[in-house]
């Protein structure tokens, strides 16, 4: 049985050589600092009204989506929620294009015809964000099914939260990843709010995912979801599993986000002190003394920060300077042919 | 030419499909080893094997979803809910995920699948094992809705179902299972989005879908010999696409229209017919259009009494002949 505390980070002795090494740990540093750039300049224009209909962002989560993407192979895929900012962007897909899709301009990943719940960029191997609670778990048991009946070695890693353990799709796509043995890795984010209700409150068992992986024969993993070393193992351990016709595994990981549930929400239920205590805990404040200790310099890690702010201004500036989308693209790709005929 | 029934033809089809490409897959509950609870599978586990043929638990939901990540991702699966009624448990399959998938993604993402199932009344189940669902999935952008009334187009039209790029909602009426017809030799393959004229005809136009296709014919031919009416029967066949082309064309030779619709009232495909009927084709009209359906309650479950809710050939001829009369 895996829990937090065996899973923890064994740094020391040989400096970056160990088994992640420098250049990995610069990439997962640079992802998560990306992350929470894009994701607070999201937010930053909501308030300028720039951003409009819903958006929920990962601040405070992004070692889960640094760690796993970088654990991912070219060819392997991800299945996003409406939370999927996060999770599309540590993939490569440009900040530009995540934005440009959040401001509705035609420079958006989907020209504005999905939105902040919808991220899509197959070309990445993001096979969508999926707005409906638990749908895309049997998804990415499908996907992962073509993997098995093909003999492709990809990977199908589905991101969820908390509140997903709590919805029919998710125990049925459980038993029958299992059942079917896929090469599917089910990552449950566990930030302890189901949108706006702690998720104690309303599950039978304290670790929603990990205490329900024994009802599939699956091992029961939980996980500090927040330093991305430990999702980074976690993640390439299960990735190894899958590819090796093991199998599926399914990953709880402790984190919290710093905003609301969605741009709606200031998140007033939650007790005082505990955000401060989480902010403590913030995943870049904790990789960025992780780098420190591996003797990173200060200025190796103000390049990273320079060249990410550079990326998010950029982007910001040509989205703001991008066309709205043309509305002759409201009757498009509703059908394979490029159009919407259902009659003659 | 051979005899086969409906349900042969159900196998014949997935199998001329599946012998065809190795993409397509088959996966459904009880479909597998024991050949499906309406026997319209029988064989096609021994003939394909159990990595093409696939028993899977009672979860609508991951049948459905596992179907579109299959189809996303380069597989063409065809899936099994055993009744339609059951979609309303996978619903969110039906009605977000297959048909949005495409456009939300401004056309990256790819859907080609086919969900089979087993609609209609007729074998005394009761209300949640009888319904005509067509309506439930002919609202929804982004779906393609097909539903066979004879042998011949059950194989060929889930040939052109499971060849489709979009995803396709396959209506087997249960109560044409046994029902038999000449079937052609060889490979068949038809077009989606094609009605039928099955009996041609001056006077009125009747059309009809699935079970109530041969009911339209028995009534057509009693029009005839009792009451000198020449009615031209149509096959829908397709709901979306839909062949308004064939219907119009008829409505312009009879100048009468009637619907014969299984589904309750509310919201059926009939009541679109002739709302584009009223549209396009008003005058041509020499009467009202007559919608024949299933009154708007949940189906009964006792011969006598859910013999008395389904439209009959009976009710029918009566329904013409007193408007032709009036």
């Amino acid at each position: 049985m895996s829990t937090v505390k065996d899973r923890a980070p064994q740094p020391a002795g040989s400096g970056l050589n160990d088994d992640i090494g420098e250049e990995k740990r610069l990439a997962l540093y640079r992802s998560q600092v990306r992350l929470r750039e894009a994701e607070q300049r999201a937010y930053d224009l909501f308030l300028q009204n720039l951003v409009k209909g819903t958006s929920h962002l990962s601040l405070g989560q992004e070692a889960i989506a640094a760690g796993f993407a970088e654990a991912m192979q070219k060819g392997d895929l991800s299945f996003c929620t409406y939370r999927g900012h996060a999770h599309t962007l540590a993939r490569g897909v440009p900040v530009e294009k995540v934005l440009g899709e959040l401001m509705q301009r035609d420079n958006g990943l989907m020209r504005g015809k999905g939105g902040s719940m919808h991220l899509t960029s197959e070309q990445h191997g993001v096979m969508g964000s999926y707005a409906i609670i638990g749908a895309h778990l049997p998804i990415a048991c499908g996907a992962a099914w073509r993997a098995q009946y093909k003999g492709d070695k990809d990977v199908s890693v589905c991101f969820f939260g908390d509140g997903t353990t709590n919805i029919g799709a998710f125990h049925e796509a459980l038993n029958f990843a299992a059942v079917w043995k896929l090469p599917v890795v089910f990552v449950c984010e566990n930030n302890l709010y189901m949108e706006y209700t702690p998720i104690r409150d309303v599950t039978a068992v304290e670790h929603p995912a990990a205490d329900r992986a024994a009802s599939y024969g699956l091992e029961r993993i939980l996980i500090d979801g927040n330093d991305a070393d430990i999702v980074y193992r976690t993640a390439q351990t299960a990735f190894a599993k899958a590819r090796a016709g093991e199998g599926p595994s399914l990953i709880e990981c402790l984190t919290y986000r710093h905003s609301g549930h969605s741009r709606a929400d200031p998140a007033k239920y939650r007790p005082e002190g505990e955000l401060e205590r989480w902010k403590q805990r913030d995943p870049i404040k904790i990789y960025r003394e992780r780098l420190k200790q591996f003797g990173v310099s200060d200025q190796v890690i103000e390049e990273i920060h320079a060249s990410v702010r550079k990326e998010v201004d950029d982007a910001t500036e040509a989205c703001k300077a991008a066309p709205m989308p043309p509305l002759e693209i409201l009757t498009t790709d509703v059908y394979a042919d490029g159009g919407w005929a259902w009659r003659n | 030419m051979a005899e086969l029934t409906y349900r042969d033809a159900v196998i014949r089809g997935i199998a001329q499909e599946m012998s065809r490409d190795p993409d397509v897959v088959f996966l459904g509950e009880d479909v597998a080893k024991a050949g499906g609870v309406f026997k319209a599978t029988v064989g096609l586990y021994e003939q394909f094997g159990p990595l093409r043929v696939r028993d899977t638990p009672i979860s609508e939901q991951a049948i459905l979803g596992a179907a579109m990540g299959a189809a996303m991702t380069g597989l063409k699966p065809i899936a099994e809910i055993m009744f339609s009624d059951f979609f309303a448990v996978c619903f969110d399959y039906i009605a977000n995920e297959f048909p949005k998938s495409r456009y939300m993604s401004n056309g990256q993402t790819k859907c080609p699948l086919v969900v089979r199932t087993g609609n209609g009344a007729g074998s005394r189940f009761g209300a949640q094992h009888s319904q005509s669902v067509e309506n439930w999935c002919m609202m929804i952008p982004g779906l393609k809705v097909v539903a066979p009334s004879n042998p011949t187009d059950v194989i060929g039209l889930l040939a052109a179902a499971v060849r489709d790029p979009d995803p396709v909602i396959f209506l087997e009426h249960k109560s044409l299972y046994p029902t038999k017809g000449e079937v052609p030799d060889g490979e068949i393959i038809d077009t989606l989005g094609s009605a039928k004229i099955v009996r041609p005809g001056k006077d009125a136009t009747i059309v009809a879908l699935a079970l109530m296709v041969p009911r339209a014919i028995q009534a057509a031919e009693r029009l005839k010999s009792e009451h000198g009416i020449d009615c031209e029967v149509v096959d829908v066949r397709s709901l979306v696409p839909l062949d308004t082309q064939t219907i119009l064309g008829s409505i312009a030779k009879t100048h009468r229209l009637f619907t014969v619709e299984e589904n309750p009232r509310l919201c059926g495909w009939g009541a679109e017919i002739v709302s584009i009927a009223a549209d396009e084709a008003f005058y041509d009209l020499d009467g009202p259009p007559v919608r024949i359906t299933t009154p708007h309650i949940p189906l009964p479950a006792a011969d006598i009494l859910e013999d008395a809710v389904l439209p009959t050939p009976e009710r029918i001829v009566e329904t013409v002949n007193r408007s032709l009369n009036s």
